[in-house]
């Protein structure tokens, strides 16, 4: 079970952003969900994406730096309350949210969300327990 | 009226330190020759025997020591005494990870406070004064050197080192400093601090100040006479030939007059090692006459400079040699620590990292900034801030241990740092330290 997550350094100067998506683009890499970590110097671009190794391929070609990094995903119904819900179940179990972020399916009634832990597999085992869906690669590409 | 601490040297006719010059030369090159195995190599290559030395006209038939020779022979092979006639080690901030050592003999220690000592009488010190040394004192020569000048001349030495300004300031006031020995950087600190105080140069003490160890502008001395109330004077030194004091400025400013009955002094070309006339811009290399445990000859400074023989007004005939005006290698003194890129390249290659770096100098105030760019790869890189910024301390901190001085670290992109003509520009410079 595992959700993969493309990082990309990237600097803080013109241009950096959009040089990134176009290269996805002409390739046909879709790009399902992301989030920036940004500081004064660098960011750091989190995408989900339907096509991790033509997206490491080319932009790696591109000089850019990449990291494929596995985090969890995770499927919660799309009403107030609900990322709350989700949550609490990972407080409950001591278990620590680096970061997170989240997207809406098209067509069901469902969000997705993007966690980074320390341990994927403790906090899958927990959501799993508390009755959530994980989400994978497979999920990902489907959508 | 011109004060001199050692007169008779001091003043002397041309013609007669030349001749004790020669007289030194003859005699120290034997000592070399007949205890200093690598030296000894090193003219035997070059088919020189001591006898071949007869003064100082045969100076350039000498090989020349550099400080890679200082490194192949560390930490003993360039000793020239047994250690049981040793009294102290000083050492330099280190190249490459390994530091060069001087040993000095008793004798070794008292010349080279001598030679303090006549900087700070040339500054006006006398045994009236009060002398606040804040260099660094330990292994660096800074704080010894001028700390046994100042005993010499007899003034009240006040060894505070370098770093805690607030009681810099406060024994300056309590006990009424005259004299202060510091970097130029660490001077202009204190000035800036006392004026944030709101003490006017006039409330000050101070009336001279001994600054060096570091490469200095004219701007920077007005600006620091002017905030302290105080006459700045020039020193120079390594130590390799002992520390500071192998020349100092009088007060007419005009250059640093050398202590060449001590250290003689020529100007080379930095490529042919061909020796240039008086006048002539060039690298600057020292030939130590009467230091006895690591007597250097015709050392290498890698310093550009000029020397001259024109009569000053304070009345020395010593040689004055002009402040520096830049290196003949790569080397950079960054808050007066030796900095060499081959240093930063190393501390890389061991975290394993590519040696693509550069190396930013800057000078905001009167402090040197020190950043180093570095590109990372995948290894080296996370999904997070903390992850990246980690690294980036792990490094500086690296770095930190190698250099003796904290750089601030970023980690950039692959092939992000510039190249010109395929090679990346090491080192930027962009402090103005040369008017």
């Amino acid at each position: 079970m595992s959700l993969k997550q493309l990082n990309i350094f990237v600097e803080n100067k013109k241009g950096a952003l959009v040089e990134i998506t176009e290269t996805l683009a002409s390739h046909d890499v879709n790009i399902r969900a992301l989030s920036i970590a940004d500081t004064e110097e660098f960011g750091i671009l989190r995408l989900i994406v339907n096509d991790n190794d033509t997206a490491c391929k080319i932009l790696s070609e591109k000089d850019f730096l990449i990291k494929i990094t596995e985090v969890v995903g995770v499927k919660i119904g799309d009403q107030p309350g609900k990322l709350s819900t989700a949550l609490s179940v990972l407080d409950d179990e001591d278990i620590n949210v680096e970061y997170l972020y989240a997207f809406m399916a098209r067509t069901e009634k469902h969000a997705y969300v993007v966690l980074r832990v320390a341990d994927n597999a403790q906090a899958e085992k927990a959501l799993e327990a508390a009755g959530y869906h994980m989400i994978t690669d497979a999920d990902i590409n489907k959508l | 009226m011109q004060n001199y601490y050692q007169k008779e040297i001091e003043t002397m006719p041309v013609e007669q330190i030349e001749a004790l010059q020669s007289e030194k030369l003859v005699k120290q090159v034997k000592h070399v020759y007949e205890n200093v195995p690598y030296y000894r190599d090193l003219m035997d290559k070059k088919g020189v025997t001591p006898d071949d030395i007869k003064g100082i006209e045969d100076l350039h038939k000498l090989p020349f020591l550099s400080k890679a020779d200082l490194r192949d022979a560390y930490p003993y092979g360039l000793l020239a005494k047994p250690l049981s006639e040793c009294v102290r080690i000083h050492s330099t901030s280190g190249t490459t990870g390994k530091r060069v050592v001087a040993f000095y003999t008793q004798n070794d220690v008292d010349m080279w406070e001598d030679c303090c000592a006549r900087a700070i009488v040339a500054a006006g010190g006398t045994n009236e004064d009060v002398c606040q040394v804040a260099y660094g004192y330990g292994l660096f020569t800074g704080g010894a050197g001028l700390h046994g000048g100042s005993h010499k001349v007899g003034c009240l030495t006040l060894p505070m080192s370098s770093g805690n300004t607030d009681r810099q300031i406060q024994f300056m006031n309590d006990l009424g400093a005259t004299i202060i020995c510091c970097t130029p950087s660490y001077a202009a600190y204190i000035g800036e601090t006392l004026e944030e105080q709101g003490f006017t140069p006039d409330q000050i003490p101070l009336k001279a100040g001994i600054f060096g160890a570091e490469p200095w502008t004219e701007e920077m001395r007005r600006g620091i006479e002017k905030t302290l109330g105080i006459k700045a004077y020039d020193i120079y030194g390594l130590t390799e030939t002992s520390g500071p004091g192998v020349a100092f400025e009088c007060c007419e400013q005009t250059g640093m007059h050398i202590n060449e009955d001590h250290f003689l002094a020529e100007i080379i070309d930095p490529d042919t090692g061909e020796v240039l006339p008086l006048g002539s811009k060039g690298e600057l290399v020292f030939t130590a006459l009467d230091k006895e445990a690591f007597p250097l000859l015709r050392y290498r400074t890698r310093d550009i400079c000029v020397l001259s023989r024109e009569k000053c007004s304070c009345g020395r005939t010593l040689i004055k040699m002009a402040k520096p005006m830049g290196r003949s290698d790569d080397m950079m003194i960054i808050r007066g620590v030796n900095v060499f890129p081959s240093q930063i390249e190393t501390v890389l290659l061991n975290e394993g990292y590519q040696p693509n770096y550069q190396i930013i100098v800057d000078r905001k105030g009167n402090t040197d900034t020190f950043d180093v760019n570095v590109e990372m790869n995948a290894d080296q890189f996370s999904d997070t801030v903390s992850g990246v910024t980690a690294k980036e301390k792990a490094l500086a901190n690296a770095m930190k241990i190698m250099l003796g001085i904290n750089p601030t670290v970023h980690l950039v992109a692959p092939k992000s740092i510039v190249r010109s003509e395929g090679k990346a520009v090491r080192v930027i410079d962009k402090r103005k330290l040369h008017d």
